[in-house]
């Protein structure tokens, strides 16, 4: 017998036993718990079915499906202006960032490309969806382990990037403010000025969530150590994101693959790792990545080219025929629209490529031998939104 | 008006009519006060959120509209539910609530029954009210009650131990079970010979005190140890079948608990009904007892409730090694080092 010190194989041969001991050991009955669609950890209507034995998990499967809309289905018959609208609503934490590929998308087939200031501000608003996306998260996962203030805080806090997207773009939750060739508006008067403001602001409330959450002792009990996801695994069910990270695989589509459209090089900035691969590791990178957020944001603020923010495009567009496959880092992950055009007023086919889908497929991997409570912390801290998982 | 307290001595039947109001009054009165300050307006004021407004002034009347609505509304009950054990659990724990304040003395006449085995009978009333919530975890036929109930169980083993062991430092020092001589010795007694404040034993039993300030904390099942009511996980435990007035006697007996171990904090730990400067025989006490122990009760329900705003909640294993591992052993070197003191001095 050799010493396992590695994480990874801990979380292997804890499951393992939990295996042998289910199937081999005592017959115990067992009992299925049905968690969801509607309850408090799932954040809207996911459904998990976990077959326990007193409290550890044997198996748990998530069911989706409960709020599908059928967005590929519905854009089939909409312009591409108007899809534009109706796919904010996939994320809905983090709306403007589920627009922008499926405009480079469109711009890639039609052969346009946005002036420069637009693509400027395209950045800074995606990173600001990403901080309103990101900053809810720490506040919501303190909350299921428990923690009220710390939700209060992130609704709170949150409400100063709200207000700059707000006031750029009209909408506080599903802007609609990209277009195919840049974008509705050029910014307000003093926006810039009260952007870094906010930003400050967001830095501090970063600071703030680490001294109160994630420093915690007992936030760092409930976390460390729980879920614990090897790299080699999380490659294989597809992870992305953060949660691909937080299991030390360097990946980042902002750095390694940004599609030509936002402009990520030219920002100093860092992609954070973490070796250990459990709920603690994708809590921290989450952190670290709303600061590297800001910090982005507040570089591009005051680099932001002068001139137009709408390329010439036609009133009337039509895509030329094509196919094309166009993926961002979104908050909670790859992103990617697939959108087969027919050279008509609406494209032919669309496949979305969400984030959260892939994210949740690993749960009854990862769920297997862990505590009740410890499917509250891996649930919470693989971070999906409800509309990204069903579409 | 002092003296003709003093002087008044009811036949029995009177007296216990009265003292059957009082606590009838108090409990309630207690678990609306501490509702309305604490998960009202301290909690809002700490989360920097408005909390309510509407109801009152300042929304201060708030608590007293939610407890209408919950009368006002349909008492159900699932249909595979054991009704009569159903029924029966909000009241156990209510009566495990309402036990506990007959001994808790608010001067040394104002109290329901001055027990000279107070601390001892203290302690056996508290672990009543989990029988009334196995009960209603049982009898709700729902796997979430049921998995809340038999976390509150396990987690009577592991508070009620180091919570008995936390206040046998107190008794050892006091020399007495009774919660009025906790109260008189610590008025009478000195620190190295200082008699200005007093001995209040939160100086000698700082350990003692954070450990039964610890176990009050799981006993009310509030955070950093509420896993058997935890909302994300299952979705409040044994209340959760429970609708209208009974689930308002669970929120009541939730509250009132809060009250009464604040208070019996205070009185073995804060030096009681007591203030140093003032004999405890002084007749004043029948007036000003109440308001002193009132004011110490606030004091330390704040500590309790800023903990439950902050912490975020452990799992029902690291509890159990919590307690096992860390609370009983710091208890029993507690108990050691105040007896060999005590022997010393």
């Amino acid at each position: 017998m050799t010493a396992v010190s590695d994480p990874s194989s801990i979380a292997d041969l804890a499951a393992e036993a939990t295996d042998t001991r289910v199937n081999l050991d005592f017959e115990s009955e067992g009992m299925t718990l049905n968690m969801g669609p509607q309850h408090p950890a799932t954040h809207g209507t996911l459904r998990i079915v976990a077959k326990l034995d007193g409290e550890q998990v044997i198996s748990a499967e998530p069911i989706c499906g409960y709020m599908h809309r059928g967005y590929e289905k519905l854009v089939e018959v909409r312009t591409y202006p108007q899809i534009n609208a109706l796919i904010n609503r996939i994320d809905w934490l983090g709306s403007f960032a589920n627009e922008v590929p499926f405009i480079l998308a469109a711009e890639k087939l039609m052969g346009v490309e946005a002036p420069p200031r637009a693509q400027w501000i395209r950045t800074i608003l995606f990173e600001m969806s990403r901080i309103a996306n990101i900053s809810l998260f720490l506040g919501d996962f303190g909350l299921q382990l428990g923690g009220m203030t710390a939700g209060f805080y992130a609704f709170r806090d949150r409400e100063h990037v709200l207000n700059m997207i707000e006031a750029a773009t009209g909408g506080r939750f599903h802007p609609n403010f990209d277009r195919i060739g840049g974008l509705k508006d050029d910014l307000p008067k003093g926006w810039i000025a009260d952007s870094h403001v906010a930003m400050d602001k967001l830095l501090a409330f970063c600071d703030e969530m680490e001294d109160l959450l994630v420093g915690n002792e007992i936030f760092q009990t409930r976390t460390r150590g729980i879920g614990v996801i090897p790299a080699e695994i999380a490659l294989s069910y597809g992870l992305s994101g953060a949660n691909l990270r937080a299991s030390g695989v360097d990946w980042d589509l902002r750095r390694d693959g940004c599609p030509p459209g936002l402009v990520y090089d030219q920002a100093d900035w860092k992609v954070w790792t973490h070796p250990d691969g459990d709920c603690f590791a994708r809590t921290w990178v989450r952190l670290q990545e709303t600061r590297e957020a800001a910090k982005i944001v507040k570089q591009l603020l005051d680099t932001i080219p002068a001139g137009p923010v709408m390329a010439k495009v036609p009133r009337i567009i039509k895509v030329p025929e094509g196919e094309a496959y166009v993926a961002t880092e979104n908050p909670l992950g790859e992103m990617g629209y697939y959108v087969v055009s027919k050279g008509d007023l609406v494209p032919f086919r669309v496949k979305i490529r969400s984030a959260s889908f892939n994210n949740i497929s690993i749960v009854p991997w990862v769920a297997r031998g862990a505590y009740v409570p410890d499917l509250i912390s891996i649930l919470g801290s693989l971070y999906f939104i409800l509309g990204d998982i069903d579409r | 008006m002092t003296a003709i307290l003093a002087s008044f001595d009811p036949p029995y039947w009177l007296s216990t009519v009265i003292k059957v109001l009082v606590v009838g009054a108090v409990v309630p009165t207690t678990a609306l006060i501490l509702g309305v300050v604490f998960l009202f307006k301290i909690m809002s004021w700490m989360q920097s959120r408005l909390g309510p407004q509407e109801a009152g002034p300042r929304g201060l009347l708030q608590l007293l509209a939610d407890g209408v609505k919950f009368i006002q509304k349909e008492d159900i009950a699932p249909n595979g539910a054991d009704l009569w054990v159903f029924k029966a659990a909000p009241l156990v724990v209510l009566s495990s609530t309402l036990l506990l304040y007959v001994a808790l003395p608010a001067s040394a006449h104002l109290v329901v029954e001055n027990l000279d085995v107070g601390v001892f009978y203290v302690l056996a009333i508290s672990s009543l009210s989990v029988i009334g919530v196995l009960m209603a975890g049982w009898a709700s036929a729902n796997k979430y009650s049921l998995m809340g109930a038999l976390r509150a169980a396990g987690q009577l083993i592991a508070y009620e131990l180091p919570m008995v062991l936390a206040v046998m430092g107190v008794v050892i020092q006091a020399g007495t079970l009774s919660l009025n001589g906790i109260v008189f010795a610590q008025n009478d007694g000195a620190v190295f010979g200082w008699t200005g404040i007093g001995n209040p034993y939160i100086l000698t039993q700082f350990i003692g005190f954070f450990i039964f300030i610890a176990a009050v904390q799981a006993e009310l099942t509030q955070p950093p140890f509420d896993m058997p009511v935890a909302e994300s996980e299952i979705v409040s435990g044994y209340q959760v079948e429970y609708t209208g007035f009974r689930f308002l006697i669970f929120f009541l007996a939730e509250f009132a608990t809060a009250f009464v171990f604040a208070g019996i904090a205070a009185v073995m730990f804060l030096g009681g009904w007591a203030v140093p400067w003032l004999s405890a025989n002084s007749d004043w006490y029948y007036v000003l007892g109440p308001a002193v122990l009132f004011a110490k009760v606030m004091l330390v329900s704040f500590i309790i409730f800023w903990v439950r705003f902050t912490y975020p909640r452990l799992r029902e294993d690291q509890l159990q090694s919590f307690a096992w591992k860390f609370l009983i052993p710091l208890a029993l070197v507690n108990i050691v080092v105040t007896a060999v003191l005590k022997v010393v001095f």
